[in-house]
């Protein structure tokens, strides 16, 4: 991910060393293709065994649609409240210093590494039927739990690192000096953080939202416990995978596993190859 | 991609430097409370629930036949995928910079795959190739009476498929920093390929190798997803930690489900922490 580094110039060391880079390079490609081609095209070739028409058909259902419009709608808050709060979130850990900052650089993590289930199991207890919440929610007439807006906060925290996370190094290698030098132009705070600081943070946060983005499409272990799942009520993209495996759908749960990875992975891949081509040129 | 590439940071003079709108105190209020409802009370409300019976009562749920095999499951796959990811990781990195090959830069590409694909169609995928009715996986049953789907074997492959990519993108840019003038001196000094790879290419990389084989492991202990599809979930045999607590939360045994979650929680969290000082070590040792 370093594009600003030079590529190393590989020179061979000896001629005895281009039969280990040969064997090297069998063996590193023979791992990659077994890992992850053989069961990308394993997948494409089951969904279309019983031709395109047979998939579009099964994609093509009112609750697979309005399963997919779930997580689409899930997805765009999520990436509104993580653009905003994240740029905070990163600027606070770069520019200021408070006590307390190395915890919270750790906290930042955990979303990445606490399994979804706990994610969602969290939010049952405070948000659901017997939760700490539930006097406060019930008196207020708010559902939470199995409800649109614990699918919303549980693709929240699990998508939380992502913003800041891209945000951060872009911030540090940036410095200050441009800002500096616009204030001392005379420059308002608001202008400086438009004209300046926002433009000089563009790709970070292009490819923050792409990465939540991705992540918040694919999420399922803290929807399917929060949300519960509910056929047409809590059901997201990834939930009717789930259940159309469970009753054997296969050419609707493969067809939709594949539309699914094919959105994220246009769209991580795609943003790389942009910024890559972006920064080669500059 | 979430490496975790905080820390060192110059220190500003605070006076110098212009403020966002609404001021200092207002973007820390903002950014703190907003850590605080999502990261901290969740967090906070799970230790508190499951040490309701105080820690010999966690210790009680933990230690259950059922949760302690599952959280056994966890960490013994997680383990077989930290060292094969590590060896394979590095391996990958080094021939991605340091040979030149056609269909070097797809492969470059295709590294970052892992990241993008949901780990529920990461299971769905392994099935479909490897599954019991499918051609490859009725075969190794018959001829090996080998199962990865349902199986352990399963987790493992599930896992490997997605850290794949965080331990090659932890090696790759240190190697491409490397000088090389160091491994030419060294064979023209008559070092052997070998002895050359683990005097001299190798020390400079066990800090981000560390760094990248915790990171993995801390991504594969909650895994749930992937694991969900791949490893059919029999208790004692190929149910894991994450399995374990969804089963608890459905069966409303709170105190269950809450200590194996405390487990995990204290685990990811410990890991997160390491990575955090190992990186912080590795700038130290640059510097």
């Amino acid at each position: 991910m370093n594009s600003s580094t030079a590529r190393a110039v590989s020179k061979p060391i000896s001629r005895g060393s281009v039969w280990i880079k040969r064997g090297l390079i069998a063996v590193v490609v023979i791992y990659v293709g077994g890992l992850i081609l053989a069961p990308i095209a394993a997948l494409v070739a089951g969904a279309f065994e019983q031709g395109l028409g047979a998939s579009l058909k099964a994609l093509n259902q009112p609750d697979v649609l309005s399963a997919f419009w779930r997580t689409i709608q899930i997805c765009l808050i999520v990436v509104a409240v993580h653009t905003v709060f994240g740029t905070i979130v990163a600027w606070i850990m770069v520019r200021d210093r408070f006590p307390g900052r190395e915890l919270i650089n750790g906290l930042i993590d955990m979303p990445f590494a606490i399994s979804p289930v706990v994610v969602g199991y969290m939010l049952l207890l405070l948000f659901g039927r017997n939760g700490l919440l539930a006097p406060i929610l019930t008196a207020m007439d708010i559902r939470v739990a199995f409800a649109f807006p614990g699918m919303v906060l549980a693709t929240l925290f699990v998508t939380l690192p992502f913003m800041v996370r891209e945000l951060i190094p872009m911030l540090e290698a940036f410095g200050i000096q441009q800002e500096q030098a616009a204030a001392t132009m005379g420059a308002s705070s608001w202008q400086i953080f438009w004209r300046v600081t926002l433009p000089a943070l563009r790709w970070g946060l292009i490819y923050g939202v792409t990465l939540t983005f991705a992540r918040a499409l694919g999420e399922f272990g803290a929807v399917l416990v929060i949300g519960g799942g509910v056929q047409g009520r809590t059901e997201t993209a990834t939930l009717y995978i789930y259940r159309a495996l469970d009753e054997r759908q296969y050419v609707g749960a493969y067809s939709a596993a594949i539309v699914l990875g094919l959105l994220s992975l246009v769209l991580v891949i795609g943003t790389d190859l942009i910024r890559r081509r972006e920064a080669s040129r500059s | 991609m979430s490496a975790i590439e905080a820390g060192q940071t110059p220190e500003y003079k605070h006076t110098a430097v212009p403020s966002l709108p609404w001021g200092r105190w207002g973007l820390r209020t903002a950014a703190l409370t907003y850590l605080t409802l999502m990261l901290i009370i969740p967090l906070a409300v799970i230790f508190q629930d499951g040490l309701r019976e105080g820690l010999s009562g966690l210790w009680e749920q933990v230690t259950a036949p059922i949760a302690w095999s599952a959280l056994m499951l966890s960490l013994w796959t997680s383990a077989v995928m930290t060292v094969i990811n590590t060896v394979m990781g590095a391996l990958t990195a080094y021939v991605l910079v340091r040979y030149e090959f056609p269909g070097k830069s797809l492969l470059n590409s295709i590294i970052d795959v892992p990241l993008a694909i949901p780990t529920l169609v990461t299971g769905v995928m392994l099935v479909v190739l490897f599954g019991p009715q499918q051609a490859l996986g009725a075969w190794l049953k018959e001829e090996f009476d080998f199962s990865i789907i349902f199986a352990p074997p399963g987790i493992i492959l599930a896992l490997l498929f997605i850290t794949f990519p965080f331990v090659v993108r932890a090696v790759q840019p240190v190697l491409i920093d490397m000088d090389q003038t160091q491994e030419e001196a060294a064979t023209t000094l008559g070092a052997r390929g070998w002895s050359i790879f683990r005097r001299i290419t190798l020390p400079p990389l066990v800090l981000p190798l560390a760094s990248g084989a915790l990171l993995s492991f801390a991504r594969a202990i909650g895994e749930f997803g992937a694991i969900v599809i791949v490893a059919g979930n029999i208790p004692l045999y190929s149910q894991t930690a994450a399995v374990y607590v969804l089963g608890e939360v459905e069966s409303e045994n709170r105190l269950g489900a809450s200590a194996v979650s405390i487990v995990m929680v204290a685990i990811a969290f410990s890991l997160i922490l390491l990575v955090g000082w190992l990186q912080r070590r590795r700038r130290k040792d640059n510097q």
